[in-house]
């Protein structure tokens, strides 16, 4: 029963690839000769874009989760914490903000681990570094990315993301903010019972990568087309350059607007990323619209009120303003450099 | 046998015990599953991804949520 398994995968990968190659030319097929819209029409032009976007991204989106999801049953929180424990700043934040790409993390475990690491002796910096890389640099956000813009924007993302988690990280140590987290945080014992690292074979861990396919697509999948949809929208809709002047590079505060507009709204990648493809695509700024993007998903109030719990209000700012600011630099900079 | 499930009450936590609760009909075991959601017992454990399966003070997995079938076979064991 378990041995099937082998020999359905393949196949299926195979299957997969065959598809994701005739998508454009079924998608095309599709809206004008069978539906019989006309290519030079809007409703054409945003039908088009829904039908091929959609089957687009969900495929990939189930590629990659699965494959994020067996690269995950390697890593735990426990283990990170172990890994994390002796190291020093500079060379932990670096090791954080990796392992906070790879590490499962889910936003309502913010505070246990927290206090996990903490309680490890993992310095204050390093485990920002860790809190704002997890979220971050998501495997929803890098799948989208390179679904809809290409591998170098992914790419850019990835990078930026990695960098504004170790620069801010290692900010927020140098400040030396231990004296705001509440009181019982460093009182707080961790017991020894840890859970003791399961056993995998391959078997288990496929199967958990299966079961993350479900969980996450099945969370995801809703935002994902409501997303395309209002993209489709734009794409059609939307007259070419009007957004260059809102979110155009000229508008040198069209970065700092994008980050106040962002830190408090609060959608997983899923939602916002097809909505910032066609913004991008009517002449906003790369960077400007990175920011936006990082701002959304990287800092929000949720995680923010949950976290509330361990740190005072003082350090939840300096957490906040420090990593809106890397985020800023991040926006300027693309927006000089592109 | 006590079985505690420990989660600080985010969605998945529910999900978790609702599971425990069928994967013990299941078995046909007359168990009151306890709900652990104090952030401070609940490192004492040892547990810093929740949800998490305790069993008799032993804990079985932490950090993500198995089917029905996967918890019965926990739980048996």
């Amino acid at each position: 029963m378990k041995l099937r398994r082998w020999f359905v995968l393949p196949p299926l990968l195979v299957i997969w690839v065959i598809a994701y190659r005739v998508l454009k030319p079924a998608a095309e097929w599709l809206t004008y000769q069978l539906i019989g819209l006309d290519p030079a029409t809007r409703l054409g032009q945003a039908v088009a874009f829904f039908v091929y976007d959609t089957p687009k991204v969900l495929m990939l989106l189930v590629l990659v989760v699965f494959g994020v999801g067996l690269i995950r049953t390697f890593f735990t929180p426990e283990r990170t914490r172990r890994t994390l424990a002796g190291k020093r700043e500079t060379v932990g934040n670096v090791m954080a903000a990796l392992l906070g790409v790879v590490t499962p993390f889910c936003s309502c475990s913010a505070v246990p681990l927290f206090l996990g690491f903490v309680e490890a002796g993992v310095p204050l910096g390093v485990t920002f570094s860790f809190l704002i890389s997890a979220p971050m640099v998501n495997e929803v956000a890098l799948v989208l990315l390179f679904g809809l813009f290409g591998w170098k924007v992914a790419g850019l993302y990835l990078a930026t993301g990695l960098f504004i988690a170790i620069g801010a990280g290692w900010v927020l140590g140098r400040m030396r903010l231990e004296k705001h987290l509440e009181p019982w945080v460093l009182e707080t014992r961790m017991g020894g019972v840890a859970a003791e690292d399961e056993h995998l074979g391959w078997n288990d861990r496929l199967d958990h990568a299966q079961q993350a396919v479900r969980e996450i697509v099945g969370k995801v999948w809703l935002y994902v087309i409501a997303g395309i949809a209002v993209g489709a929208g734009i794409h059609g809709y939307v007259p070419e350059g009007l957004m260059a002047g809102i979110m155009g590079k000229q508008a040198w505060w069209s970065v700092p607007a994008a980050v106040l507009v962002g830190v408090p709204m609060y959608s997983n990648a899923a939602g916002i990323i097809p909505v910032v493809q066609a913004l991008l695509e009517k002449g906003a700024a790369l960077g400007t619209v990175l920011a936006f993007m990082m701002a959304v998903i990287g800092l929000s109030l949720p995680e923010m009120v949950i976290l509330r719990r361990v740190l005072k209000m003082p350090l939840i700012l300096a957490f906040v303003g420090v990593v809106a600011f890397g985020i800023l630099v991040v926006g300027y900079l693309f927006n000089l450099v592109f | 046998m006590k079985i505690q499930v420990l989660g600080t009450g985010c969605a998945k936590c529910s999900e978790l015990s609702t599971r425990t609760e069928a994967a013990l009909k299941q078995l046909n075991l007359e168990v009151t599953v306890e709900k652990v959601s104090d952030i401070r017992e609940i490192m004492a454990f040892g547990v810093m991804s929740t949800p998490a399966l305790v069993v008799d003070g032993k804990v079985c997995f932490a950090g993500r949520v198995p089917n029905v079938d996967e918890l019965a076979k926990i739980i048996a064991s």
